[in-house]
């Protein structure tokens, strides 16, 4: 590891994409996330890449899918009313199996909102913002060091299995500066890229990128196979963080940012004598069922803390189907939920 | 020192994001727990340029402060804003030389430094939140000088080094004031 530097989260991301070896990146500025196209602005040609202000939200996915049909490492990020215009491109890219990593440092909606910081783009990530049975993987770092690892495995992840790659972060997550160490040398995942357009010269028959099947048993032969590849990606991808939920008298779920405010709320209410526990998520698809699942019957409640009107608590009943009671505690508009708010909302819980 | 909560306000151009980020680099390199969190929201709006830093023997949980135990008050807009945000035996840090009238409560500690008139004095204007931010240091132990020194060659470009020197004094007077 190198030596720990102060960094803004939008920042990283696009130092961690470069070390990635992502060399095309196209966006359209959007607060709070325009310091990854600042950044990459600065940055790419140094790395003879290429970076593109496109002339919309729209134009950046369409471009992505081209870069990525040539087989390149490639990116775009936004925010949420800009990653809703990219959902047309997203389901595309889907279909076609292109790997290509989307940031989207979510803002409070729904509309143009506000530009302060949110979850409310749970649902629209993980269950398919745009059209058909398609899932992306998305990522919920809740550090900008987390941040940077969780970018270059995103694109590794992408390209071990053909798939869109979703970070998502928050405004607070983009903005803020902490320390971040970087490794020497990134671990890349050498994929065999046969498949990319990148000219035949003549000696190979020539490979194709589409997003269009008219026939129905073939199409549904290919939503067989995108399907099987999701249950490999769940298999293999899931990733959790438990903290404190042995003999925990409740347990939290939080992701992101707001898991922060539950380690300082676990200190808090360990003074009072009361056990809580924490599972983050950091796949918020695929989802880690198996980890609820486990606990399940540890502790009196759940309660799922989200700065949105609550989404991911759907997901936490779903896991626990019914074994254990599940309460919800949401902020938005921008709004954060305090320490205090979630104490109380515990105290009330466990009466 | 378990958790030190700050927050920096002024004019935009007093260095109020400038002097955010010195006390985290400095409070990094002091092997703390450091988080910077610039105000980019429509808290921007109203004549003040704020700025969240905690300082931290462990992790840091919020970035975002819903209450501070320091508060660096460098215009009148931003006494007004954040004087409540203090939790009581909070420490209270006025530019004296800009904010015309006497912080309200007295549940807190007040320090009244007439920063602006001392940078003045140095001969450069800029040197106003150094100042307040020595006697920042001096009074919460958040950092040591010498980490806002090794702070300073890593948050100014190389041209600006020569300026280091002179930063320096100026963070002295503040501590000393």
């Amino acid at each position: 590891m190198g030596e720990k530097i102060l960094m803004k989260g939008n920042e990283v991301i696009a130092e961690a994409a470069l070390r990635a070896g992502c060399r095309h990146y196209f966006g359209y500025p959007i607060t709070p996330q325009t310091e990854v196209a600042h950044y990459f602005a600065k940055k790419m040609p140094e790395y003879g890449g290429t970076f593109i202000q496109a002339e919309s939200e729209i134009a950046a996915m369409n471009m992505v899918y081209g870069a990525a049909s040539a087989g390149a490492r490639v990116m775009t990020s936004s925010s949420s009313p800009g990653i809703s215009l990219k959902q047309e491109a997203i389901s595309y890219a889907a279909c076609a199996e292109l790997p290509a990593v989307i940031v989207n440092i979510v803002r409070a909606g729904p509309g143009l909102g506000g530009i302060l910081a949110s979850q409310c783009d749970y649902f629209q990530s993980t269950k398919g913002g745009g059209h058909g049975d398609y899932r992306m993987v998305v990522l919920a770092p809740s550090s900008v060091q987390e941040l940077y690892e969780l970018v270059v495995d995103a694109f590794n992840i992408a390209d071990r299995y053909r798939t869109l790659c979703m970070i998502m972060g928050d405004g607070m997550l983009g903005q803020m500066m902490e320390g971040v160490e970087f490794s020497d040398q990134e671990e890349i995942f050498k994929a065999d890229k046969g498949w990319a357009v990148t000219g035949t010269g003549m000696t190979r028959e020539n490979n194709m990128i589409t997003s269009i099947y008219i026939d129905p048993e073939i199409l549904e032969k290919h939503n067989l196979k995108l399907q099987a590849k999701y249950r490999e990606i769940t298999e293999n991808e899931t990733r959790v963080e438990t903290y404190n939920c042995d003999g925990a008298d409740i347990i939290v779920a939080a992701y992101g940012t707001v898991a922060r405010i539950i380690k300082n709320v676990i200190k808090t209410a360990e003074k009072e004598g009361i056990k809580v526990g924490l599972i983050r998520p950091i796949t918020l698809w695929p989802f880690p069922t198996a980890t609820f699942e486990k606990y399940a019957e540890v502790p009196k409640a759940f309660l799922s803390v989200e700065m949105s009107a609550g989404q991911m608590v759907e997901d936490v009943r779903l896991s626990l189907n019914g074994k254990s009671p599940v309460h919800f505690l949401g902020r938005m508009g921008g709004m954060i939920p305090t320490q205090k708010e979630i104490l109380e909302k515990i105290r009330e819980i466990l009466k | 020192m378990a958790q030190i909560d700050i927050i920096f306000s002024g004019f935009g151009g007093q260095g109020i994001q400038a002097a955010g980020k010195l006390i985290a680099y400095a409070g990094m390199l002091e092997n703390k727990h450091v988080s910077f969190l610039p105000s980019y929201g429509p808290e921007m709006r109203g004549g003040t340029s704020n700025c969240h830093v905690i300082v931290s023997d462990d992790p840091i949980g919020s970035p975002i402060l819903n209450s501070a135990t320091v508060v660096m008050a460098m215009n009148r807009p931003s006494l007004d804003k954040f004087e409540k945000y203090l939790e009581p035996g909070g420490i209270l840090l006025v530019d004296s030389s800009l904010v015309n009238r006497r912080p309200e409560r007295k549940d807190i500690r007040v320090f009244e430094i007439p920063a602006t008139q001392i940078a003045s004095d140095l001969g450069n204007l800029a040197f106003a939140n150094i100042v307040m931010l020595g006697k920042l240091i001096h009074e919460t132990g958040a950092v040591s000088a010498e980490y806002i020194e090794k702070g300073l060659k890593k948050v100014l470009p190389e041209r600006k080094h020569y300026l280091i020197p002179d930063e320096m004094k100026a963070l002295k007077i503040g501590m000393e004031y």
